[in-house]
């Protein structure tokens, strides 16, 4: 646990210094512990754990959009785990449900299988049909397509900054529908 | 959209850099404080014997009882904008204010009293005290949470608590120079009553737009 969770400080270093592939390993590599906690909380909570993926969702957003929250010289675990913890409280709670969460659920979790239905239309999905036009292409062309920004730029006879722009509004405009759901 | 398509959108997100949330904190008081200032200037003004009173210290203790709320509450406020602080080890600061009052009241009781008791507990500007504060505080309390909505609090019912600590002893410091009360029994009742309605009212809204 400790090297693994060294090994996330290092890469949200370099990500915060602007190594988008450093950023991205980290968002995958913790994907599997945030799903099997997700799943972990939902099932003490007696819920399915169909929902598990929305809230790995919502808590990767949350991760994005409030990273500069994180203190570089502190460890990283502690800090996702606090997000990952108040997402997952925030979600029970939304449901109806008076819940604990366990710190313990996510420090000493394995990591989660990915779900085999990948096609399923989660929370994510169904609010990106609501963004405004531009912000849904540009994150259609991006997330779905894996477009670059430069090419999703020239495909849509955009600026690069104006692709960029679109990009962060429509993630931060999907947190805030989820969380205000 | 599965998980691997939005971590892809995000990674290609990377790029934007958001501003520290001490930062949005500063400008959206700065942006605040004109209100509040208009406030006071129109209403209220400096008290007329400012220069002799600020040879009195127990004028002066007001304003270090006041900076000693709101400059701690910012700190404070800052520091639980990281999703994984606790306020333990950091609510003593808050506390700063209250044993200032304490030590004030205690020497004040030593002097031969100017005034009997009730007279200094209950002034001259009690009800005026009671709404100018809030009052000042409530532009700055927009600030400070719109300020904190920047961070990532884990409880946004106790950030909003501190925004309010932080823009009534904000708003305080302002009223004290109008103020022509200064015995200590007079802040230690109405400023902290006055503190404790701006507080609850940060409360009250940091729980439901602090929520991120």
């Amino acid at each position: 646990m400790r090297g693994r969770e060294d090994e996330w400080t290092g890469l949200m270093r370099s990500a915060m210094a602007g190594d988008n592939a450093a950023y991205h390993r980290l968002l995958k590599a913790v994907t599997p512990v945030l799903r099997a906690a997700a799943r972990r909380g939902l099932a003490r909570a007696g819920q399915s754990p169909d929902q598990a993926e929305d809230i790995v969702q919502e808590i990767l957003l949350a991760v994005h959009l409030k990273r500069h929250t994180w203190d570089s010289e502190a460890p990283f675990a502690p800090w996702l785990f606090a997000i990952a913890r108040n997402k997952l409280i925030d979600t029970l709670r939304r449901r109806g449900r008076r819940v604990f969460v366990n710190i313990d659920d996510f420090a000493e979790t394995l990591p989660g299988a990915a779900p085999q239905e990948t096609a399923s239309v989660g929370e994510v999905a169904a609010q990106l049909s609501t963004l405004p036009q531009r912000q849904r292409d540009v994150l259609q062309s991006i997330a779905v397509e894996a477009a670059s920004i430069k090419d999703t730029a020239a495909k849509f006879a955009m600026s690069e900054g104006a692709v960029r722009v679109a990009l962060h509004r429509g993630l931060a405009a999907l947190t805030a529908k989820l969380r205000d759901d | 959209m599965d998980t691997d398509q939005l971590i892809r959108s995000l990674a290609a997100d990377n790029v934007h850099r958001a501003p520290r949330v001490g930062t949005v904190l500063t400008m959206a008081l700065l942006v605040a404080a004109p209100l509040s200032i208009l406030i006071f200037a129109t209403f209220l003004g400096v008290r007329p014997d400012m220069m002799s009173a600020m040879r009195n210290p127990f004028f002066d203790m007001k304003f270090a009882v006041t900076l000693s709320l709101a400059i701690p509450a910012i700190i404070v406020s800052l520091h639980l904008s990281r999703p994984e602080a606790l306020l333990r080890g950091w609510g003593w600061l808050l506390l700063l204010p209250v044993g200032l009052l304490a030590v004030a009241i205690g020497s004040e009781a030593m002097m031969a009293p100017a005034m009997p008791m009730t007279m200094r507990l209950m002034g001259k500007n009690s009800r005026v005290c009671l709404f100018a504060i809030p009052a000042m505080a409530l532009p700055l309390l927009a600030g400070a949470l719109f300020g904190l909505r920047h961070g990532a609090p884990s409880r946004p019912a106790l950030a909003g608590a501190l925004a309010g600590l932080l823009s009534a002893g904000l708003a305080a410091t302002l009223y004290a120079s109008h103020c022509t009360d200064d015995s200590p029994l007079f802040v230690a009742t109405w400023y902290t009553l006055a503190t404790a309605v701006v507080t609850a009212i940060g409360a009250a809204v940091g729980s439901k737009v602090l929520r991120y």
